[in-house]
């Protein structure tokens, strides 16, 4: 079972400490436990860089850093947590998986299935009582017009993501964009979230390119010198711009615009500088301790999937020690509640929107080296807190719940 | 610039060989790997000592004859000796951030940050007495006045753990607002306060009971995520608590009876750690992001002037046994 179970490297001492208080507990009737299920999606996907590939434990080892961290503050709160593991792979439906999760008696579940798959969990889970965390889908449509009561998301949505690149584009005053998108249905939702962004915070799309996917342009062996010649014809005669803004979920072509760009322009979106809830080389506000410990548990660093997962699943410890309480009833209305906030390395603490059930967080600017920057930028602010000039705010939901 | 520093050197030496003249304060200084030492008398930094990687929480011995500090990225706590500004001595301990010494001067209290543990150590010879779980990413510590409680927080577990001397064991955890950051107990030993970073506030608790008996929160018109609470110090009569409130860059000036703040004093940027002059007239500030140290004047409520030192200044300690 993976809850039982002490990543490697988190200090052999302390792993013996906690096995020994683990075993100890066993014979303790009141300790609780804290089941939290995981649907974890499993379909290949390609990636531009080699780099960005996959790990096999994709967004798992987050999750199970998280319930490390639960279970050593639930030594002083005589609470246990488990994490439950379920891969699902396409051809597969997530609904039985979440029966057989239910059935367990699992009511708190993370997922990191695509969208439409979220809201199918999502309506299976309602009447068993089951909340689900999406940790991945960034589908706006999932927080306004198909908002549910049962479904937490701690992934941003393209909007949130749009909006922290396009602050921070206008704080530089590079205004102007050349707007390059894909031709996936997710490509076609950024480019609006794009679009809506621009309008919202003061800029101007000079011009916009489709960049049509006719499959086998991603670069093998001999593609570098079709790359090269392809980017620079695409970018070709645009009107002055001043940053080139891409809108490419499926990994189509945004990886191979640094450099290629007809004009010497930067890149941000989808490649260059891009939005993402973590970055391994965030080392601001205790970050540095969080890479340290991930690096030395699983080998390998943290990405924005595996921030998303450890968020989740510490929403729900947090949760359960501030209430001292395993009831998941108890624990969901505590995370929603008014008072709730998370720590996350983000330098501010994490809410909830309690009108659509997303998480408000910071979003990191990372060229891929270093953090450039971090949303919202100085300046944009709100009345309520600045984290909402992120994203669809309060007044403009269509969601009700 | 090398006669200058032979004759800040020199001026060293003389001030080793004869009785001190002056306040001596050290910074650690997390970017660039070093420790200043500051003159205070001359208002300058007169010598910066190499230290292992990442230098944070630094302190010296009540008899003023060692300088200690965490060099966590070296997994390795560095004894100083204040005389030579010599290293004499490592101990061995994983990523340790923040320490206290029992007021006896001895054991030393550390938390190692990426180990969830708290080590306690013999500091004249470095040996391991305990190691103490402790909640995710510790960092504050506190010894009582009468040295038999210590007080750990941890960062991600949002707890004060209470830890007896005698036993050596966790007798209580208080939950606090996100973040815990530090601890400081009064004079009198009658509260602990302990900041949260992120949740802005500090829960002042009662070490009998452990329970939260006030929160203290830090209202700055136009500020609002910035106010993040960090070190805190008090007065000798404990009338007066500091909170240095990080990102804010200002000092909070706590009543500390009725845990009302008096007044804001503006420091440097993201202002960390504080500590007194031995006579308790002047604070001292690390400000991170300016690279420099403000003294405040206790009496006036007043900074009066900021002293360069290395980058990233963290913590701030001066010499109990220097002198003006």
């Amino acid at each position: 079972m993976e809850g039982e179970r002490i990543p490697r490297g988190l200090g052999r001492r302390a792993v013996l400490a906690a096995a020994g208080i683990a075993a100890s507990r066993q014979a303790r009737a009141d300790v609780a436990t804290i089941r939290i299920g995981y649907i974890r999606w499993v379909e290949p996907r390609p990636t531009i860089s080699l780099l960005d590939k996959p790990a096999r434990d994709a967004g798992l080892a987050g999750a199970k850093m998280a319930i490390a961290d639960n279970n050593t503050t639930g030594r002083f709160m005589n609470q246990q947590f488990e994490l439950v593991d379920r891969r699902v792979s396409p051809d597969e439906d997530p609904v039985a998986a979440l029966g057989e999760l239910a059935g367990e008696g699992i009511a708190l579940l993370m997922t990191d299935a695509p969208a439409d798959q979220v809201l199918k969990l999502a309506d299976a889970g309602a009447p068993k009582g089951v909340t689900i965390f999406n940790i991945a889908a960034p589908d706006d449509s999932l927080r306004e017009e198909n908002c549910r009561s049962n479904t937490i998301h701690v992934a941003p949505t393209r909007s949130m993501l749009a909006d922290a690149v396009a602050q921070y584009l206008v704080w530089k005053r590079w205004n102007r964009w050349l707007l390059a998108y894909g031709s996936h249905p997710q490509d076609a939702l950024l480019a609006d979230a794009y679009r809506r962004s621009a309008k919202r915070f003061g800029a101007r799309i000079v011009e916009e390119r489709q960049y049509k996917d006719t499959g086998g342009s991603r670069e093998t062996d001999t593609g570098l010198i079709q790359t090269q010649q392809q980017l620079p014809v695409f970018t070709q005669s645009a009107p002055e711009y001043d940053v080139l803004v891409a809108a490419d979920e499926n990994e189509v072509f945004a990886g191979y615009l640094p450099y290629r760009t007809w004009d010497p322009r930067p890149v941000a979106g989808s490649a260059g500088l891009r939005p993402l809830t973590w970055d391994p080389s965030s080392e601001s506000w205790g970050g540095t301790q969080m890479q340290d410990r991930f690096v030395r548990a699983f080998r390998r660093t943290m990405t924005a999937l595996d921030m998303q997962a450890w968020t989740a699943a510490r929403m729900v410890g947090e949760a359960a020690s501030r209430t001292q309480s395993a009831d998941p009833a108890r624990i969901m209305s505590t995370i929603r509640g008014p008072q709730f906030q998370l720590a996350a390395y983000k330098g501010e603490p994490l809410s909830l929107r309690g009108w659509n059930g997303q998480l408000r967080q910071p979003i990191l600017l990372s060229d891929g080296r270093n953090v450039v920057s971090t949303s919202p930028q100085p300046g944009f602010l709100h009345q309520v807190t600045d984290l909402d000039t992120l994203g669809v705010d309060q007044p403009e939901t269509k969601c009700r719940l | 610039m090398r006669s200058t520093l032979g004759l800040a050197a020199l001026g060293l030496a003389t001030l080793c060989a004869m009785p001190a003249r002056a306040y001596i304060a050290y910074t650690s200084n997390e970017r660039d790997n070093t420790i200043s030492v500051v003159d205070l008398d001359k208002g300058a930094t007169i010598k910066t000592i190499e230290t292992g990687q990442r230098p944070r929480g630094i302190l010296v011995t009540p008899d003023g004859k060692y300088l200690l500090v965490c060099d966590g990225d070296d997994d390795e706590i560095q004894v100083f000796s204040t005389a030579t500004l010599k290293e004499v001595r490592s101990i061995a301990t994983p990523d340790p951030e923040l320490f206290a010494l029992r007021p006896s001067g001895n054991p030393l209290y550390v938390s190692n940050e990426n180990d969830a543990l708290v080590t306690v150590f013999d500091v004249s010879t470095g040996k391991t007495l305990a190691s103490i779980p402790t909640g995710v990413e510790p960092e504050g510590m506190a010894v009582s006045p009468d040295g038999e409680t210590i007080v750990n927080t941890s960062e991600t577990t949002n707890m004060a753990h209470f830890i007896d001397y005698a036993t050596q064991k966790m007798v209580a955890g208080t939950l606090v607002d996100a973040r815990p950051r530090n601890a400081r107990f009064k004079h009198d030993g009658s509260e602990v306060w302990v900041s949260s970073e992120l949740g802005g506030t500090v829960s002042v608790i009662d070490p009998k009971s452990h329970a939260v008996t006030h929160k203290i929160a830090f209202p700055i018109p136009g500020l609002r995520d910035e106010i993040q609470p960090e070190d805190i110090r008090f007065t000798k009569d404990d009338k007066i608590g500091f909170v240095a409130l990080g990102p804010a860059n200002r000092v909070a000036v706590v009543d500390a009876r009725i845990y009302k703040v008096k007044q804001y004093i503006l420091v440097g940027e993201r202002v960390w750690h504080v500590g007194f002059t031995p006579d308790y007239k002047q604070l001292l500030t690390a400000n991170g992001l300016s690279n420099d140290i403000t003294i405040i004047d206790v009496g006036d409520l007043k900074a009066v002037r900021s002293i360069p030192v290395g980058r990233l200044p963290w913590g701030v300690v001066v010499n109990p046994a220097s002198a003006p």
